[in-house]
């Protein structure tokens, strides 16, 4: 079932409820009455111009129309069932249910959705356990004490005889373990303790920089008033940013933002989104290349961008790893391992230059669709001799509602966390599935 | 009848005096090389019944060694028990693809080791 099919349903009520006849309603929007027919009865799909122009002769709200809250719970309920497809629930009747039961309906989307949120939860703690290099390093410390503390002291408690010497010497070996050990879970309490009081540093030089731009809301007010503001200046005042790893992060990024905010001011951004959100045409607007746009556009706060809605970006090198990370709250990027290998975002380094457009659905969220525009560029900072640099960039935002996406592409966040058991491009088991087999 | 020659490879020196003291008093020889990226040439120069190998080593993964040596034809059939902190099922299958013989967890018991130990040089 989709988004249209329900509208097709609410088309269909608000008519009725007015005591419109169908013909008239058609006559109303310029199409036949046996077309509005199939609308209403969910077999063709509708958006765009089509969908506005029936909501204005209806007197309606186009989001009542194309959304709502009754659409939201019922894309829940599907999704629900699209997910546990063994349960067999009877999608085609799902609108049944809401308007039958729509405490029980509810009670499935809350549900889904719930565990939709907790599977993030469980998404950015497996990336953690498995990627922080201080975790995964401290672990593989206090395993190897362990390991040689109980081999040293079976040896010693085992009944056999063991020449003096040897007693001594794995006695010397036990505590030398065994302080290792003391040190190392010290420093993971440690951590961990920081890190549930959100008073550390973060284990990443990444992630004090970006604690940082969120604090900021991904926007330098310095460098919009004037692109020569000293950047020093600006990373010192930074609380946030403690190590000198994440300083010379901090001063890359301002650098890059000043050369950005030149490129690209403030003013005409905002008047070239008044006319235009399609990234090329915005980038042809303002003579400047994509991945420029796509920076500059995350700098504007959402109440900015009414129609356009908040932007996610992420940024790799040429190796995959992820360089730029602003997240939106539906689409998560992972922090230490590597991401979904379907985004366009990897794709795009087999073409530079090449631009891609995708609506993409995140798996295990909602069927949540985004709007991804990837581009790689190539840079060669040190001439002919020296390496080309190549970086890709994905502009990410929620693709709207209201409108029909005609192909969608089926991602996730990373492998660890995808439910996706078929998928081709699976490099290694998920959690999930795991999971799922313990239960069996 | 011929002395058992194991070679262990593994960087942790307080794990190499134990598991050293266990196999040499079944009456084994141990030698060690601590460097993952002599441990090839280790394996090749003293073709020993039986290899010890830890995955995380400097300069070189035990996998990488492992995968070498089933590679090459003079080492194909030397027994390899793995030693490794990271114990996840994809680590296992990892070296299980790449032809491990025994693979352990840490923290192992002495009495599990040399029951593996012992299986694999009667082979």
């Amino acid at each position: 079932m989709s988004r249209s099919l329900r509208a097709g349903t609410r088309i269909r009520n608000s008519r009725m409820a007015l005591g419109m006849k169908q013909a008239e309603l058609a006559r109303a929007c310029g199409i036949s009455a046996s077309y509005l027919n199939l609308i209403e009865h969910n077999r063709r799909r509708i958006g765009g111009s089509l969908l506005l122009r029936i909501a204005e002769a209806l007197g309606a709200d186009p989001s009542t129309i194309g959304e709502g809250a009754e659409a939201a719970l019922l894309t829940s309920l599907d999704s629900a069932a699209g997910k546990h497809v063994e349960a067999a629930a009877e999608r085609d009747r799902a609108d049944e249910l809401a308007s039958r039961f729509p405490g029980w309906a509810r009670l499935i989307g809350v549900q889904f959705r719930e565990n939709a949120r907790l599977e993030q939860v469980v998404e950015r703690l497996d990336d953690r356990l498995t990627h922080d290099p201080f975790l995964s390093a401290s672990m593989h410390n206090v395993l190897t004490s362990v390991t040689a503390i109980r081999s040293a002291s079976g040896i010693l408690a085992g009944g056999d005889s063991v020449e003096p010497e040897w007693q001594r010497r794995f006695a010397r070996n036990i505590h030398e373990d065994s302080q290792r050990l003391a040190d190392a879970t010290g420093s993971l309490v440690d951590y961990l303790d920081a890190e549930a009081d959100d008073r550390g540093t973060g284990s990443l030089p990444q992630d004090e920089v970006e604690k940082w731009l969120i604090k900021r809301g991904w926007k330098i007010d310095e460098l919009e008033r004037d692109a020569a503001a000293p950047i020093a200046a600006i990373v010192d005042g930074a609380d946030e940013i403690r190590t000198l790893a994440a300083q010379d992060l901090a001063h890359g990024y301002l650098a890059q933002y000043a050369a950005d905010a030149v490129a690209i001011p403030k003013p005409p951004l905002e008047d070239a989104l008044g006319k235009t959100d399609e990234p090329l045409v915005l980038a042809d607007m303002l003579g400047a290349p994509l991945p420029t746009l796509f920076r500059r556009l995350v700098t504007l706060a959402s109440d900015a961008l009414p129609d356009q809605g908040s932007f996610g970006l992420v940024g790799c090198d040429a190796s995959g790893t992820l360089t730029y990370r602003k997240p939106l709250p539906d689409f998560d990027l992972p922090r230490y391992g590597g991401a979904c290998p379907l985004w366009p975002l990897f794709r795009v380094g087999q073409q530079p230059m090449m631009p891609v457009r995708e609506t993409l659905a995140m798996r295990g969220r909602d069927d949540y669709l985004f709007d991804v525009h990837a581009v790689a560029e190539i840079a060669h900072p040190l001439g002919f001799g020296g390496p080309a640099v190549m970086t890709s960039w994905m502009l990410i935002r929620e693709w709207p509602r209201s409108r029909e996406a005609n192909r969608i592409l089926r991602a996730g966040t990373t492998c660890r966390v995808c439910s996706e058991a078929d998928c081709p491009a699976r490099r290694e088991p998920s959690v999930f599935s795991t999971l799922s087999d313990e239960r069996l | 009848m011929t002395e058992t020659r194991v070679l262990l490879i593994e960087d942790e020196p307080n794990i190499i005096d134990a598991i050293r003291f266990i196999l040499s008093r079944e009456g084994w020889r141990v030698d060690t090389s601590s460097d993952g990226g002599n441990a090839l040439e280790a394996v090749r120069s003293r073709n020993p019944d039986l290899v010890i190998l830890d995955v995380m080593l400097p300069n070189r993964s035990g996998y990488d060694i492992l995968s070498d040596m089933r590679a090459d034809e003079a080492m194909r059939d030397i027994p390899v028990m793995m030693l490794t902190a990271r114990g996840q099922q994809k680590d296992k299958e990892l070296a299980e693809r790449l032809g491990v013989n025994k693979f352990m967890t840490k923290p192992f018991s002495n009495a599990e080791m040399l029951a593996n130990a012992r299986e694999l040089v009667r082979r």
